[in-house]
């Protein structure tokens, strides 16, 4: 489903399957506390594939980690709420939250090579994962092998006692699909799963995950930093810069009327959508800031080319650009008052 | 226009299994071709792209040419000398002129080195005693747009972007006369990867450097280059000005590579020709046409016959490809 | 993440490398009391005769097997010596035997595992070979047949203690050594045309000499066992000179009549041994980044 206008009213009627609600992180290193995610908002509809978008240090990886329960030691939730299915992800018990992972939600990753056991067959993995269901060995192993035919094993009946290093790493990466897929999660995240692939391979990996998850009907969320990816396989799109949410909306309404300056800057930016031939490359100048000690106001303010008095000063709030569309940024809240 | 760097036929071998187990298995070859059959010039301010999925033996092409990797067959001549033979000693006045880049921007970089010892290595590995080392890390901080402070750096504490205009700084260090740049942008983000390769281009202007680009992105091969080479399977199977090759691909291999790129555009056409399979192993390569395994157009005779290269295109016919069915002009 | 370490980044190169580890280590109470530990044994040893009240080997200063006092803080041994001043000087010897041991232990591994883990595979295989044959040795066995051979001395505690302690460290220099032979930045150096000397001394053993450090610091404790051991038993050091094993050996034939020659001993072996494996932990924790818990 590609969500044009009627997706509000969709929204509006339907509970979403998983909702980020004001979502406060940070990660206590040795030099002071990171605020890594702040005031991070998301909802995802059931069968939807939503991109999470952004630079490196944006906070995407950490938030689709936060979402599994996957967060390293350090790292404490400082506010917000996780409803899935209705039940807030982390007020509740360590045990009920294990117990929807590899069943109600999964996760594929960006390295295959390290995701899989290297000493253990893919067969017994691939039954290990189904704990959760009922069903005899056997049973499952046929699952097992109808998800790997599926996901385009060749020869998956004598392929499946395999072990990891056999597969070349495009396969891989299929299998790790196939392991995510097989329980029938209601949601799948997928942090970066193409870019350790070669081109060739990546237009197969998202086109295998479109129709898996037509087939399954389960919502995706699809960390990338490729526009390209993202802009073909999703229907929705949040955009992330250091730690905050900028701008969210559908596909073609990030990607043909982007509202906030990072999101046109990124699209500017892609060499992919330069038509004609340039020696010159646009970029942004600056660094991202420091998040032990996040800068006031707008959290861009010091790369945007735009900015003005009241981006130091005050946070922006975000606003509504269309029904499904908002952005952070204050040039939107008064156009006329903006410097153009 | 003379070639700085002309390499004809070049061919790497690398040993698959130990003498034992090819002994013991009585495999009739224990190598495999990583490069075969390679030949191209880079003329003096030229910008010559590679391009290939991994495995390709890009990468090799890159290394055989620093003296890195031992080229069994063919030659490499830079600046009318042949490299080949060449050790030790007598290589290392060419290793003044050319100079590399690679893929990790922060892994290339000694750890243990500030970045002005490491700006200062060229100048100490080539015992240049005429200049003040300290003086020219300055001077190249400077040239790739980096503060002076940073000299006092470590390499971890560089970001992606930073670390790898150290590493140009160091390329140029020696002012060569061809920079290998191995997969210039990996690693980077998109807003960074635009300095860099403007910093490339820059650089490249002012100082009349070749450069070779080594990479798999092709969109940075499109804006970057003058003239591009697609490999598989460790051969060129097409070469030609960049332009006429995004224009009109004429191997089905190169029409694939550039429709798998996929595009920051949901409403993008999606007229794909998209390759089922993945790149065969070096170990079993196919006969004949090597990519008719995975090739649409492939016919009886693709599987059999090894195609001859075609030239064609534009007035010098420097367009030149291999391929029984080529798409086409 | 990459936001934090960037200004973090800033702020390390400024305050340089030897203040940001004196600030982690008053943040490891354990390490600190460690460092405070050794750095007075060091002291104690380098200023012993400052130190002293009367000379170590002098029979018959007070009374035989005295209670600590005033005048004799350790109280004396069965020959009327002063405690206090052969534990002090007791620790020059242990420190001797420590320093020497593992200083050449330290460099003989260091130079053997370069040239394995950077060696052609032919020459690799035979040092490890050679590494693996000593280990195989138990060391005391060992130590007793070089003792017989070469009768009991500092020297042979030396010699044995280095013995044992090269293919140790040499197999942790020759795997961290391969390990890094094809990183990126060794390739990058060869590329620019760089020799193996100066590859392996200044790109390498920068690299693999922290970690080797925290291994020395960690086995002092054991030579100083070790050596204490020997002297014990009677195959170290000779009398009169005093060491924290003689001492202890002398004190645990009288312990009938006084415990305080065998404390006396005993507690500096003890304190030693606690500091330099404090001290050590912490700089694993410090230096070691596999094991440091930043992001």
């Amino acid at each position: 489903m590609r969500p044009g206008e009627p997706a509000q009213q969709v929204a509006s009627s339907r509970p979403s399957l998983l909702e980020v609600v004001d979502l406060d992180l940070a990660f206590q290193t040795p030099r002071g506390r990171v605020l890594a995610l702040r005031d991070v908002s998301l909802a995802v509809q059931p069968g939807e594939i939503v991109g999470v978008v952004g630079e490196s240090g944006s906070g995407k990886s950490t938030l689709a980690y936060t979402v599994m329960g996957l967060l390293a030691e350090n790292a404490e939730v400082t506010g917000g709420a996780i409803p899935f299915e209705g039940r807030d992800l982390l007020s509740m018990t360590a045990e009920k939250r294990r117990r929807l992972l590899g069943n109600r939600m999964s996760m594929i990753f960006q390295d295959p090579t390290t995701a899989l056991n290297p000493v253990r067959s893919i067969e017994k993995q691939m039954i290990d994962i189904q704990h959760h269901q009922g069903g005899s060995r056997r049973e499952k192993r046929r699952r097992a092998i109808e998800m790997l035919e599926r996901v385009g094993i060749p020869d998956p009946q004598s392929r499946i006692g395999g072990y990891a290093h056999e597969f070349s790493g495009g396969m891989r990466q299929r299998i790790c699909i196939a392991m995510a897929l097989l329980v029938k999660p209601a949601l799948l995240i997928a942090d970066e799963p193409t870019t350790a692939l070669d081109a060739t391979l990546e237009v197969q990996i998202i086109h295998l995950l479109k129709d898996l998850q037509r087939e399954i009907g389960c919502s995706i969320i699809f960390v990338s930093h490729h526009l390209g990816t993202v802009a073909e396989l999703c229907d929705r799109v949040a955009v992330m810069y250091a730690g905050e949410m900028v701008e969210y909306g559908t596909v073609r309404q990030i990607f043909h009327h982007p509202g906030h300056p990072y999101t046109k800057a990124l699209l500017e930016c892609d060499p992919g959508r330069i038509r004609t031939k340039t020696r010159v490359l646009p970029t942004i100048p600056g660094e991202v800031p420091n998040l032990v000690e996040p800068p006031s106001g707008c959290i861009f303010r010091e790369r945007c080319p735009h900015s003005f008095d009241r981006c130091v000063t005050e946070v922006p709030a975000p606003r509504d650009l269309a029904p499904t569309q908002w952005a952070r940024c204050h040039l939107l809240d008064d156009a006329a008052e903006a410097p153009a | 226009m003379s070639a700085l760097l002309s390499v004809n036929d070049l061919r790497v071998r690398f040993r698959a299994m130990s003498r034992l187990k090819a002994m013991a298995t009585r495999a009739e070859d224990p190598f495999i071709d990583a490069v075969c059959g390679v030949s191209f010039d880079i003329c003096k301010g030229e910008t010559l792209g590679l391009v290939g999925e991994s495995g390709s033996g890009k990468s090799t092409i890159a290394r055989t040419l620093m003296g890195l990797v031992y080229a069994q067959e063919g030659s490499i001549r830079f600046d009318g000398q042949e490299l080949t033979g060449l050790i030790g000693s007598a290589r290392k006045p060419y290793r003044r002129r050319m100079a590399m880049m690679f893929q990790d921007p922060v892994g290339s970089l000694s750890p243990r080195l500030t970045v002005r010892s490491l700006l200062m290595e060229p100048f100490r590995i080539h015992g240049i005693t005429g200049r003040d080392p300290a003086a020219e890390a300055d001077r190249l901080l400077k040239m790739v747009g980096l503060p002076v402070e940073f000299g006092r750096r470590y390499p971890h504490q560089l970001s992606g972007g930073q670390a790898r205009r150290v590493g140009v700084a160091r390329a140029l260090a020696l002012e060569p006369d061809l920079i290998i740049a191995d997969e210039p942008t990996a690693g980077l983000d998109v807003s960074v990867q635009g300095e860099v390769l403007n910093l490339l281009s820059r650089l490249q202007r002012e100082l009349g450097i070749a450069i070779l680009i080594i990479t798999h992105n092709l969109n940075v091969v499109r804006h970057m280059t003058d003239r591009m080479a697609i490999m598989y399977l460790g051969r060129f199977v097409e070469v030609g000005p960049t332009d006429a090759i995004f224009e009109r691909p004429r191997h089905p291999y190169t029409e694939a590579l550039l429709s798998a790129n996929p595009e920051a555009d949901p409403d993008a056409v999606l007229d794909r020709v998209e390759i089922s399979g993945e790149v065969p192993s070096l170990m079993m390569r196919p006969s004949g046409c090597e990519f008719h395994t995975r090739c649409r157009y492939a016919q009886d005779i693709c599987g059999r016959v090894f195609p001859q290269p075609t030239a064609d295109g534009g007035e010098d016919g420097s367009h030149v490809f291999k391929c029984h069915f080529p798409l086409p002009a | 993440m990459a936001e934090g370490t960037h200004a973090i980044a800033i702020e390390e190169a400024r305050s340089g490398a030897l203040t940001g580890f004196a600030r982690r280590l008053a943040r490891n109470p354990l390490g600190l009391f460690g460092a405070v530990l050794v750095v007075l044994m060091v002291a104690s040893a380098v200023f012993a005769d400052l130190i002293v009240p009367y000379d170590p080997t002098q029979i018959m200063v007070g009374p035989r097997l005295a209670p600590p006092s005033l005048e004799f803080l350790m109280g004396t041994d069965q020959l009327g010596r002063d405690v206090f001043s052969r534990v002090i000087t007791g620790g020059q010897v242990a420190l001797l035997v420590s320093a020497t041991a593992l200083g050449t232990a330290l460099s003989v591994g260091l130079l053997l595992g370069l040239v394995a883990g950077f060696g052609p595979p032919w020459l690799d295989n035979a040092l490890l070979l050679l590494f693996d044959t000593i280990r195989s040795f138990p060391v005391i066995i060992f130590a007793l047949a070089v003792v017989t051979l070469l009768g009991p001395s500092l020297a042979s505690v030396i010699f044995v203690v280095a013995v044992t302690t090269v293919p140790i460290y040499a197999r942790v220099v020759r795997t961290q050594t391969h390990a890094l032979r094809n990183s990126e930045f060794i390739t990058a150096e060869r590329a620019m045309g760089a020799g193996v000397p100066r590859i392996l001394g200044i790109h390498i053993l920068p690299n693999v000499i922290g970690p080797l450090l925290i291994l020395v610091s960690m086995d002092v404790p054991l030579v100083i066992t070790l050596e204490a051991g020997l002297s014990f038993l009677g195959m170290g050091v000779r009398p009169p000179t005093p060491s924290w094993g003689t001492i202890l050996n002398d004190g645990y034939g009288y312990i009938n009549q006084s415990v305080w020659p065998v404390v006396s001993g005993g507690i500096p072996i003890v304190l030693t041994t606690l500091g330099f494996t404090f001290l050590g932990e912490a700089l694993r924790d410090i230096f070691d980044p596999k094991l440091r818990k930043e992001l």
